[in-house]
């Protein structure tokens, strides 16, 4: 790395030719990127529901719960996943227990902020019309809590799909691989095509994520 | 738990503690690198945000300007930023200073427009001027807000001057990467704990710096440590 020499070559930002040839590792890092990303999000909501509800729940929880998760929110995420490779290897399950981690560390937040948004006199009128608790959780807390809880999948999302950019330190990475391999290739093209496309998928998702809530959400609507 | 074992003994090996790739050295150059960006970004970002807080112009740029922020990834940034500019810190401190700017735009956008009503008018009816306005009634009650969105940054900059090192930048990362190069799982181990202990000793350090520049009066309002306008993420 220590020659420069690229700049005596031409080498363009992207090589059309090059780059019309090798669509399938494009297509390739985009399944693992994909992959990656659902898994951590999915897993992460599935964990960060009942611990978000949990301390709203118990009011004990909520202050260490909040700390906690600050905490090792800003643990860096190559930091982490470090600290894993003796342990777990360079593996998918390295790279996933960090992403869920960070997933769950955005999301309990939300969940939490979303319950402590319903209305006092909702909770009320429902204990009047003798909802027990659970049945109060999940038909009138949840949903009024859903377009937190959304808002949270969202910035998840994103955010994860930057992350697994990183995960190529550890052999994986998705896109992140690619960006990995033009560096040490000196090859511009697979760097800013995967770079670009890697905010393109974040952007795609993100709006998706929003549709989505407005068409399963029509409560939450606003103008 | 051998891996323990042998980060404990490479702790305490003076050998890591002196030179050019020392730990002290090493230290210095993170911390130095990351001081830079994060002030720099802070003198761009933040009177962009207070102005567009304070006018109320352009909310939705200065929200925006974080999300999509959050949707670069750093690495490539920092990547495209070495082709760019060829070998030395200059990249480095250009994507650094770049991904600082949203979250600190954002939090002082939002903290300007959080002033109450009220006080705003208040502070009119007194007979305040604009600046002396913003300077004295705004800026006090938004100082909160405002140094969540630079710790946000500032730990953001941290986290990404690690992986500074693979573009052939010093600092802490240099254990990471190289333990990655070389598969020695101690000095990578022992890598990532400075590294995390860093980014844990700034957000820390920077909520002391929040609670030192809060007035008294204000802190009495509000909890020590104010929530952050956006979630920020990208290293």
């Amino acid at each position: 790395m220590a020659g420069r020499v690229f700049l005596d070559i031409v080498d363009p930002w992207i090589n059309w030719d090059w780059l019309s040839t090798h669509g399938p590792l494009f297509l390739a890092a985009l399944e693992q990127h994909a992959l990656l990303t659902a898994i951590a999000v999915v897993i992460g909501t599935a964990l960060s529901l009942p611990l978000g509800v949990a301390a709203h729940r118990w009011g004990l929880l909520r202050n260490p719960v909040l700390t906690v998760s600050g905490i090792l929110y800003t643990i860096p995420s190559i930091a982490l996943f470090s600290l894993l490779i003796p342990y777990t290897g360079l593996s998918v399950l390295t790279a996933e227990i960090g992403l869920v981690s960070y997933t769950v560390l955005i999301l309990i937040r939300n969940v939490m902020v979303g319950l402590e948004s319903v209305p006092k006199d909702v909770l009320d009128a429902a204990d009047g019309m003798g909802y027990r608790p659970l049945a109060r959780l999940l038909r009138i807390e949840l949903p009024l809590a859903l377009p937190a809880i959304f808002a949270g999948i969202r910035v998840a999302t994103v955010t994860t799909i930057g992350l697994v950019t990183i995960t190529a330190v550890i052999g994986l990475g998705g896109f992140g691989e690619l960006i990995l391999e033009g560096l040490v290739s000196n090859f511009h093209t697979p760097l800013v095509v995967a770079t670009v496309l890697s905010i393109v998928m974040a952007l795609v998702a993100d709006l998706s994520l929003a549709a989505a809530q407005r068409l399963s959400l029509p409560w939450a609507r606003t103008a | 738990m051998s891996t323990l074992a042998n980060v404990i003994r490479w702790f305490l090996d003076p050998l890591h503690w002196s030179g050019p790739d020392g730990i002290p050295i090493r230290l210095v150059q993170h911390v130095q690198l990351s001081a830079e960006c994060v002030l720099i970004g802070a003198l761009i970002a933040l009177p962009i945000g207070i102005l567009l807080g304070h006018y109320g112009r352009f909310g939705n740029l200065a929200i925006n300007v974080s999300n999509v922020g959050r949707a670069v990834p750093s690495f490539g940034m920092l990547v495209i930023a070495f082709q760019v500019f060829g070998l030395g810190d200059l990249p480095i401190i250009i994507s650094l200073t770049a991904l600082a700017i949203p979250p600190m735009v954002t939090n002082s956008y939002v903290a300007l427009r959080e002033v109450d009503a009220d006080i705003k008018e208040a502070a009119r009816g007194m007979g305040y001027r604009e600046l002396a306005q913003v300077l004295r009634v705004e800026l006090p009650l938004a100082v909160p807000l405002i140094m969540a969105g630079v710790r946000t940054s500032a730990v953001q900059v941290v986290a990404t001057a690690t992986l500074a090192a693979l573009i052939a930048g010093g600092g802490l990362g240099r254990y990471v990467i190289d333990g990655l190069d070389q598969g020695n799982y101690t000095k990578l181990f022992a890598g990532a704990i400075l590294v995390a202990l860093l980014a844990l000793a700034t957000e820390l350090a920077l909520a002391g710096a929040e609670r030192l520049l809060v007035p008294r009066g204000i802190r009495l309002l509000r909890a020590p440590t104010a929530h952050r306008a956006t979630t920020f993420k990208v290293a």
